[in-house]
């Protein structure tokens, strides 16, 4: 990574788009915690993640599909060792709303090795909303899911940014799905940020038909890109 | 410290053991057979010879496997956290480095009570064991193993996050590795010169000589096992020190993110 600076205002959903190996899930990692970056901070409401680790890290959470909860444990026992790790009030009230939410009551008492990889995501996501996150991480979180269950979670986390003014890191190499539901876009090419801007309109600024068109246009040819937009 | 945190690494365990009986049977039945084994070569020497082997060698037996018992609870907990590629969920959470240790210590806390729970039992029961051969030693005879082996435990787990899963055979032979330096069933004094230097600061070393010094009937003195006590925790300030030195590192590198048998260097 090189350079990257940018921040995630409350109530905003920011995409994070680039080609694979562009530094999309680096970049998530040294959010929350688990890569330390060379330079620079990392701050969430106030709190520096190399100072004040567990401050910073109990304001965010994160869902990707790379990282399902333990197969050995059930989708309640799961949520509830993490509703412990998150230190949630009243846990048992916020896992049930929570399995209403993503439709996961059926599954509350099965280990969650045993789910597809549709209803794994799910249950991640449910662990990511369990401590009402200010900042919530979602490396392509819908991934796995068909177009009808996405669409279901795009609409949730949605409304969970509008009700709890989060703010929101989303990753995906869906075009469509960014265009839908995230305010700002940030392209990342060979670790930098290459472009910043609203997905609705960026597209036009560099003379492609959408989102896709640019993305490709990213992906091939960062060099010229970068040249026009400077 | 946050205690929610710390009960969270306890709770994932008690869900683990509550639904695998895989889980439950170790945790009792190594102790059993070992206990079964030396019970009865302890019963057979003292049938060909004059002395009573049950302190010293059947004694010392049940106080080593409470010390591995001890080791083994700390390294189990954390290997389901690797056999489960749990680690970035984990990690990412606001749980801290010393609220996760102190969370596998008390989850071996638990488990090793009821190995040694069962190796009391058996021990008492069929080949007539009493803990009152050793008197109110016995406690610090106890106490500096569990420290002691709390410590290789944490150390275990270093050694593991630091090479990768496929280390976890380099933890399974440490207390086999350990048992001819520390003097389990025999005095330090037959061993050579060498191995006696290594002995000295392993503090399982000063429980096993003090134990056969008392039960052979010599002064009582505390020193040798207070000495122990420092050594042992010597060991497990290292230990933390040395766990804390790898996750850092396992930070700065992102080790953490992509932690498997494979992508480990």
């Amino acid at each position: 990574m090189d350079g990257v600076s940018f921040c995630v205002r409350p109530g905003e959903i920011v995409g994070l788009l680039g080609p694979n190996g562009a530094g999309k899930t680096t970049t998530i990692n040294m959010v929350m915690g688990v890569l330390e970056p060379d330079s620079g901070f990392i701050a969430v409401e106030g709190s520096f993640l190399s100072t004040q680790r567990s401050n910073a890290l109990s304001r965010m959470n994160f869902a990707a599909g790379y990282a399902p909860l333990p197969g050995n444990l059930t989708v309640y026992q799961n949520l509830r060792v993490f509703s412990l790790l998150y230190s949630v009030a009243h846990p048992r009230n916020r896992i049930d709303a929570l399995l209403e939410q993503f439709d996961l009551r059926k599954f509350r008492h099965v280990k969650c090795g045993t789910l597809s990889s549709g209803e794994q995501t799910r249950v991640s996501l449910a662990k990511a909303l369990l401590n009402h996150p200010p900042l919530l991480l979602l490396d392509e979180p819908t991934a796995s899911l068909d177009p009808a269950t996405a669409r279901r979670i795009r609409l949730e986390i949605r409304s969970y940014v509008d009700e709890s003014r989060a703010g929101v890191l989303w990753t995906s190499h869906n075009m469509h799905e960014v265009a839908e539901v995230c305010n700002r876009v940030l392209f990342l090419s060979r670790g930098r940020i290459l472009l910043e801007g609203d997905p609705k309109t960026l597209p036009a600024l560099h003379g492609k038909k959408n989102l896709e068109d640019l993305f490709v246009a990213v992906a091939l040819e960062p060099l010229s890109i970068e040249q026009v937009s400077q | 410290m946050n205690f929610h945190r710390v009960a969270a690494v306890l709770l994932r365990y008690a869900y683990l053991i509550r639904g695998s009986l895989s889980r439950v049977f170790p945790l009792f039945t190594w102790v059993a057979i070992d206990m079964v084994l030396w019970g009865y070569l302890t019963r057979y020497l003292n049938t060909i010879t004059t002395s009573n082997f049950v302190p010293t060698l059947l004694g010392a037996v049940l106080l080593w496997n409470f010390f591995i018992r001890v080791m083994q609870g700390v390294t189990m907990i954390f290997f389901e956290d690797v056999w489960s590629r749990n680690f970035l969920n984990v990690f990412s959470t606001p749980i801290s480095v010393g609220e996760y240790l102190l969370g596998l210590v008390l989850s071996s806390v638990t488990t090793s009570l009821i190995g040694l729970g069962v190796m009391l039992a058996l021990a008492t029961a069929v080949f007539g064991f009493s803990g009152m051969a050793y008197g109110a030693m016995a406690i610090p005879f106890l106490l500096v193993l569990f420290v002691y082996g709390i410590s290789m435990g944490i150390l275990g787990c270093a050694l593991v996050l630091r090479l990768g899963p496929a280390a976890e055979w380099f933890i399974w032979p440490i207390p086999a590795l350990l048992s001819p330096f520390v003097g389990v069933l025999y005095p330090l004094d037959i061993l050579p010169a060498w191995m006696r230097e290594v002995a000295r600061v392993l503090p399982a070393s000063y429980v096993f000589e003090s134990l056969r010094s008392l039960v052979l009937g010599h002064a009582v003195s505390f020193a040798p096992v207070l000495w122990g006590m420092g050594l042992a925790g010597l060991h497990l300030f290292a230990a933390c020190w040395v766990f804390r030195a790898v996750f850092r590192r396992a930070v700065r590198t992102g080790l953490i993110a992509r932690y498997s048998s494979e992508s480990v260097s």
